[in-house]
């Protein structure tokens, strides 16, 4: 049954985005950590949509949705000059993480509106099919 | 009567299950939103019908081209967007939320016409 169907591909929505709001809450969490070298300091997190397109069978087929992976993005973050620092290099230089929390907000206001339709979608899904099961009564 | 009554319940059930398998069809495009390079996809529900209700016609060699679209599975077609995401993703939200809303109410149409075709026989068993 198709309806069934939409429970499958909603509901891979469903992790999909719930990985993509644990990444927004990461990078968030980690927006203001220093660190005493470029290598060590955390990186924005993203996740990598990727569409299911084998996964369920034909090709023709309505198609899920997955996280393929998450990358560290974007540009590297800032270079301070704070020598009283506990973390500072030799230099005298910390490194703050390269989140931007103007960016994370508005991928944690997508990711939930995301999440949101396909949650409707399963809803409107599940009252046809208790519809459908109570055929004839 | 029974084969009228009979055929009248499959080809009610065969728009239950093309309705279904359009809702699945726009469930994962609602689901594709956020994915770079996603095509939109729907099922070309009239051609589909058309196959389900009307007499094929049959194709005696491999090589014949299709005339009535895909059978009762329905063609599927990936939608022109109306303004392409820079991504290559063709998702325009509002309009498969509209038209998933479209298609649940025409479910439940289409489940009533069934309901009152069981609802029917049953009387007709009984009758009382």
């Amino acid at each position: 049954m198709s309806l069934s169907g939409v429970m499958r591909v909603s509901g891979s929505a469903l992790a999909a985005h719930t990985v993509w709001l644990d990444t927004v809450a990461s990078n968030l969490a980690n927006s203001e950590v220093v660190s005493g070298s470029a290598e060590d300091v955390y990186r924005s997190r993203q996740p990598v949509f990727a569409t299911m397109m084998k996964s369920f069978g034909a090709i023709d087929g309505a198609a899920g949705v997955k996280v393929e992976r998450v990358v560290e993005a974007g540009p590297p973050g800032r270079k301070e000059y704070a020598p009283s620092h506990s973390l500072a290099d030799k230099d005298g230089y910390i490194y703050h993480s390269n989140v931007n929390a103007v960016e994370e907000m508005s991928n944690m206001i997508a990711a939930s509106r995301a999440y949101q339709n396909s949650v409707e979608a399963m809803n409107t899904a599940k009252q046809l099919l208790i519809q459908t099961l109570s055929l004839g009564r | 009567m029974s084969i009228q009554l009979g055929s009248i319940l499959d080809k009610q059930a065969q728009g239950l299950y093309l309705h279904a398998r359009k809702a699945e069809f726009l469930a994962a495009n609602i689901a594709n939103a956020e994915t770079p390079g996603y095509k939109a996809r729907d099922i070309d529900f009239r051609s589909a019908l058309r196959a389900v209700s009307e007499e094929r016609m049959t194709k005696t060699d491999p090589r014949h081209f299709s005339v009535n679209g895909g059978g009762a599975s329905g063609d599927v077609y990936y939608r022109k967007p109306v303004q392409a995401s820079i991504n290559g993703n063709t998702v325009d939200m509002p309009v498969e939320q509209a038209a998933y809303a479209e298609n649940a109410v025409r479910y439940q149409i289409n489940l009533s016409f069934v309901d009152g075709t069981v609802k029917g026989l049953m009387l007709a068993i009984r009758g009382d």
